[in-house]
């Protein structure tokens, strides 16, 4: 059992038991799947800045803070007890599109030759990490949720401007990655 | 005044995924912690399934993988399904309350901020819920992102009025 949980999963077993959280939230409390939002809950909580955006109770939201102060600890838990002894795959074109890049550790599950402290200090590093977490929040505030309020929680209830948002998840995605990452991983 | 004020809120609010279904029962804040453990349940399957993987997330977005396609189109068939369910048999939630859905409402952010996610998410290979999970999974520069994710948000809150929506 335990060998098996060791494994990398496959997408179906992710993907069922990640559908299962949708009803498992809605029944322990009426609480719709999402998780952006906690970037808002974080500034309300801690910069408010009597910005009209950030001036509500966000303590009646704290079960959402609780949620992914639990997907903190899962990701601790699942490394330091569940991880595989083998590298993570990646596809072949991948890994010859990156070494021209000169990322070759494909070790972990984030590159540390793009995240890590001191790449913070190339101008690389500066676009990724900063620059890219940047968009993240502004566009899924902008967006009005992410990847779990649209793309899973929304479709699920079948929100069409979930589709609309969802859809401009992917085509942001796919202009990044093909036309514009390869000059930002080039700096 | 104060009234109008509450009734922008609530516009605000219910743009947004959450913040709305407020429950009139009051429980111990210690009973968040079942969303907690919900919270484990999900990160465990994100670095199982390799979700979190920078790598993963380009092999999306090159064509090169049906991994992620097939994560969130389960995921949705799944979460189609239950939310059908529950409207269907009139579920109720564990305290007995009633599981209310607010329909979401058509504005060009769903548009102009999806795109700017999406080129986000393409460069840090992780939506939010990732990104918690990669910083417990020990990649502490994470925070970094993190960080500047509440930054973006804080700014799109700052500007949110000259925006167009």
């Amino acid at each position: 059992m335990i060998e098996k949980l060791t494994q990398p999963w496959p997408w179906y077993v992710a993907g069922a038991i990640i559908g299962l959280i949708v009803p498992t939230l809605l029944i322990l409390g009426n609480k719709h799947f999402g998780i952006s939002a906690n970037l808002r809950h974080m500034c309300a909580a801690c910069f408010p800045s009597n910005i009209p955006f950030f001036n509500y109770d966000w303590k009646k939201e704290s079960w959402n803070l609780f949620f992914i102060g639990g997907i903190l600890v899962g990701g601790i838990i699942s490394t330091q007890y569940l991880s595989s002894p083998d590298p993570v795959i990646i596809h072949p074109d991948l890994a010859k599109d990156l070494t021209q890049f000169g990322i070759t550790d494909f070790s972990g599950l984030v590159p540390v030759q793009l995240f890590s402290f001191d790449q913070l200090f190339t101008l690389r590093g500066l676009i990724m990490m900063v620059g890219g977490g940047f968009l993240v929040g502004f566009g899924t505030r902008y967006a009005g949720g992410c990847t779990s309020g649209h793309a899973i929680m929304g479709l699920s209830d079948l929100q069409w401007p979930s589709l609309v948002a969802t859809i401009s998840f992917m085509i942001g995605g796919f202009l990044m990655t093909n036309l514009i990452l390869p000059y930002i991983l080039a700096l | 005044m104060k009234t109008k004020q509450e009734e922008t809120d609530f516009e605000v609010r219910s743009l947004d995924t959450m913040c709305v279904n407020e429950s009139e029962l009051v429980h111990p804040w210690w009973y968040n912690f079942k969303y907690a453990a919900v919270g484990v349940i999900f990160g465990i399957v994100f670095i199982k399934a390799e979700i979190i993987s920078w790598f993963r997330i380009q092999e999306m977005f090159k064509l090169q993988s049906f991994h992620m396609y097939g994560v969130i189109g389960t995921a949705v068939v799944v979460g189609a399904i239950s939310v059908f369910l529950i409207k269907k048999l009139k579920i109720k939630t564990v305290h007995g309350e009633e599981i209310t859905f607010t329909n979401k409402k058509f504005n060009k952010g769903q548009i102009y901020g999806g795109l700017i996610f999406g080129l986000g998410w393409a460069i840090t290979g992780a939506c939010p819920g990732p990104l918690f999970a990669q910083l417990g999974s020990g990649s502490l520069a994470v925070i970094v992102v993190i960080a500047s994710a509440m930054a973006g948000t804080w700014v799109y809150g700052k500007f949110r009025e000259q925006l167009p929506h």
